[in-house]
């Protein structure tokens, strides 16, 4: 459920006394109404679902949590490699899957 | 479920449900019927085709190709809808020239003579059927052809969307070529001429009010030229085909059907251009299933692609052409993609029209 | 588009995969309540990727899935209505009631419409003064503050040619109601993102502790479902139940206080009936009595109607996680999304949609020889 995507908003104006926006979905810009972050600034990024603002984005939550997936998985590469692995066990993926990855 | 043509078409005999039929029984056209997908092939296969009868038709080509006075013909119609009339990149007349042309270029025919009726709706500005006739007028020259015959019929006000616009074409297809989904065998490569999706998306930008930072215009084109350039490399190329509704998916899913060969590609290869994407993920839609214009795709023996492609890429209608997958003798009938992470998902052939998901 | 590619990225998603598959010493299933997780699994193929231990069982939360057939019926019953623009979100079009579709409808001569927004089905109202404007009002927490939004302002600027066909779902009455199935095998959540963006956390805490279940709020991204389940089986291995966020990048803990106010203001709880599932107790949103005006139930005459759900349909069982889709004996066969039984077949986020649409490959069994690809 709940196709959300973030963007970033780019000018707020108030229309018809609702709080509205135009925002930015990477070069896609579509109108948004801002009525439930009343206190969100342009520049910011907000997750729209269905026109409307919902949350804002929180950029350094975004930074951590990417930089958090870096640290992983560094000590298991003696594990064997996942695909490899998950590939033998469903037989899912023909050999030569790797190329495709990279 | 022992063989994936059930699967595909299950034939089932629904007098023996017992259970209420599900909504496989449609008594009344629904918009589907006209999106390129499942529904528009079964109203071909179970009501034109059996009324029409004729071996020429039941090849279901883009062109019809016809042996006449010791010529081999291409012989193609198309009719155009399209709302709005005029969109960025181009208007309903450029389409119905170029859709004509193009359906006769998969056959490898430059296209000669076109035929052009106009359903016009009552009340419709004159001036905007004179910019449309310029704009016809326009695409015809550019693509070489001329238009040698037409029709004008009015309908009442409220009986038609303004313009509605049916051309038909002829043209010779070039001795020594044979373009048939029959003829793809497993080993073939899959080309795609340039990066997909952008015409639907141009269209919808229009309907759903999306601007673009970045400008998204209709790549409507006639691929004539090109497909000489790559029929100039050889003559042995397997099969053309304009993936314009339903979208790439729908043309491979068409041919991989047609010629009863698996498809295998690799949607990292697929160019998608990142302002078609994002449409498309704000939309909730999927951008192998939105349609092209002045885009094909081509199955070609494998001993050709390179030189194939670098045909396509010296042209600039392929600029950016690229290898997208190949023909396979598995999984017959279906398309196959292989997902950026490294997974594998079934790209089917969509329903009816696409729509919009929330969720 | 920013802050979605590098939630997609390959070499990432790699390390979360080995971090997985070394964390993981025994079987786990995991749900993931949201239909959309569901899509975004399927189509990366990410279940193929995770270690044979950990099992998805795909949740309830296709809110086009387990809206009820009796409202379905209604909805095709008021749209076929003279002087009415019916306004939907796209996916509901095709969701099969006792014999029709919305899209059937409209065949038939009937004003459907797909909006985008519930807003545009108001600006259609106001752009139509003499047409009933009704919109279909659907979907969990996260659709739910837009369209009370939107009867909040047809209320307010007196846009009387308005109303909305409401039938709003809730999840955590969804979780308490699998958890408490006797059948049920799920042993950890993959909480729904962006219901929590609007919700916030605070209803979690109580379904973990007393269900003993993890409950880990997770995005839609590769990345962001890999980090989910990743977090889930962790505390699976180490034996905890804790509420946690994996998204925090759209979900803060008390959610959206301004979306909920709203929510609070127009909509009031009631029982709700799933299809597939049957009545959860105050799993579902109606207009609350201020704004009963707006409530196409009750401006258009809708009772009495009776429905008829197909036999073979085993949806309900598939959207509780009891049988995996193709398990089911009309899939594929009696049921595809040409011709569905029942929802969960129709919407592209339904399990068995996305089962049929991605899946076929792996659960036809085609023998194949591996072919390198260009």
């Amino acid at each position: 459920m709940c196709l959300a995507v973030p963007g970033k908003v780019l000018d707020i104006e108030e229309r018809d006394g609702t709080r509205m926006a135009t925002v930015d979905f990477g070069g896609v810009v579509k109108e948004v109404c801002l009525e439930y972050l009343p206190d969100i600034q342009v520049g910011e990024y907000a997750i729209v679902h269905v026109g409307f603002a919902l949350q804002r984005l929180d950029e350094e939550s975004a930074k951590q949590t990417l930089e958090l997936f870096e640290t992983l998985g560094m000590l298991q590469e003696e594990f064997g490699d996942p695909w490899e692995t998950a590939a033998e066990a469903n037989g899912t993926l023909p050999p030569g899957s790797e190329e495709a990855l990279r | 479920m022992s063989d994936t043509t059930d699967l595909r078409m299950p034939s089932v005999d629904p007098a023996s449900w017992t259970c209420p039929a599900p909504l496989y029984d449609q008594s009344r056209v629904v918009m589907g019927h006209g999106g390129g997908g499942a529904l528009s092939a079964e109203l071909v296969r179970d009501v034109f085709a059996p009324a029409f009868g004729g071996e020429t038709l039941a090849q279901l080509g883009d062109a019809a190709a016809l042996s006449l006075g010791g010529l081999r013909l291409a012989f193609s119609t198309d009719s155009f809808v399209v709302r709005p009339l005029f969109f960025p990149g181009g208007s309903i007349g450029d389409l119905a020239v170029n859709g004509t042309v193009n359906d006769l270029a998969m056959s490898g025919a430059r296209a000669s003579y076109l035929s052009c009726g106009f359903i016009l709706e009552e009340g419709v500005e004159l001036d905007t059927v004179a910019r449309v006739a310029d704009a016809l007028g326009a695409a015809a020259r550019a693509a070489g052809v001329e238009v040698a015959t037409g029709d004008t019929k009015v309908v009442e006000a409220g009986h038609g969307d303004g313009i509605f616009i049916n051309t038909a074409g002829i043209g010779l297809i070039p001795a020594g070529v044979d373009l048939r989904p029959q003829r793809v065998v497993p080993g073939d490569v899959v080309i795609v001429s340039g990066p997909i999706g952008v015409h639907g998306v141009a269209i919808m930008s229009v309907r759903e009010g999306l601007e673009f930072g970045v400008e998204i215009e209709s790549d409507c084109a006639a691929l004539g030229p090109l497909v000489d350039a790559m029929l100039a490399v050889t003559p042995d190329l397997h099969v053309l085909r304009d993936p314009t509704r339903g979208g790439l998916g729908a043309a491979l899913n068409e041919l991989a059907t047609a010629s009863g060969t698996g498809v295998v590609i690799t949607e990292r290869e697929v160019p998608i251009p990142p302002a078609v994407a994002n449409a498309c993920a704000v939309l909730g839609l999927d951008p192998m299933y939105v349609a092209n214009e002045g885009k094909l795709v081509a199955f070609v023996p494998r001993r050709h692609a390179d030189a194939v492609l670098e045909a396509m890429r010296a042209h600039p209608l392929g600029a950016e052409a690229r290898i997208i997958g190949e023909a396979v003798a598995d999984h017959p009938g279906m398309v196959v993609a292989r997902t950026g992470l490294g997974g594998t998902r079934v790209v089917d052939l969509p329903i009816g029209e696409q729509l919009p998901r929330i969720c | 588009m920013k802050y979605i590619e590098e939630f997609q990225d390959p070499e990432l998603a790699r390390r979360l995969l080995h971090e997985i598959h070394a964390t993981v010493t025994r079987p786990w299933a995991l749900m993931e309540v949201c239909g959309g997780q569901t899509h975004s699994i399927i189509r990366h193929g990410i279940d193929q990727l995770l270690p044979a231990e950990v099992e998805l069982i795909h949740g309830p939360g296709c809110p086009v899935c387990v809206t009820p057939l009796e409202v379905i019926d209604k909805a095709l019953e008021i749209a076929s209505r003279p002087g009415v623009v019916f306004c939907s979100f796209g996916d509901m079009l095709r969701v099969p009631g006792t014999g029709r579709d919305l899209f059937q409808v409209r065949g038939a001569g009937g004003d459907v419409r797909v909006v985008y927004s519930p807003l545009d089905a108001l600006r259609i109202a106001q752009q139509n003064p003499d047409r009933q404007v009704v919109f279909f009002g659907i979907g969990f927490e996260t659709t739910a503050p837009p369209n009370a939004m939107t009867v909040h302002q047809a209320r307010k600027l007196g846009i009387r040619n308005f109303s909305m066909l409401v039938s709003h779902v809730r999840v955590p009455p969804a979780i308490e109601a699998i958890m408490r199935s006797p059948s049920c095998r799920v042993q950890g959540f993959l909480a729904a993102g962006h219901v929590c963006s609007v919700m916030g956390v605070d209803e979690y805490p109580e379904l973990a502790r007393r269900f003993r279940v993890p409950i880990v709020v997770t995005g839609f991204e590769p990345l962001d479902i890999l980090e989910g389940v990743r977090r889930t089986v962790a505390q699976l291995e180490r034996g905890e139940h804790t509420v946690d966020n994996a998204y925090p990048r759209a979900v803060r803990a008390e959610g959206n206080p301004a979306a909920k106010a709203m929510l609070e203001d127009v909509f009031e709880v009631t029982d709700r009936s799933w299809r597939g599932i049957g009545v959860i107790p105050g799993s579902g949103w109606r207009l609350s009595p201020k704004y009963r005006d707006y409530d196409a139930e009750h401006r258009f005459s809708v009772d009495g109607i009776r429905t008829r759900e197909p036999a073979e349909c085993r949806s309900g069982e598939v959207l509780q996680g009891l049988i995996k889709p193709h398990e089911c004996e009309a899939f594929g066969t009696l049921c595809t999304p040409r011709t569905p039984l029942g929802a969960t077949m129709v919407s592209s986020e339904g399990a068995c949609a996305a089962y049929y649409l991605y899946r076929r490959l792996d659960i036809t069994p085609a023998p194949r020889e591996a072919t390198p690809v260009v």
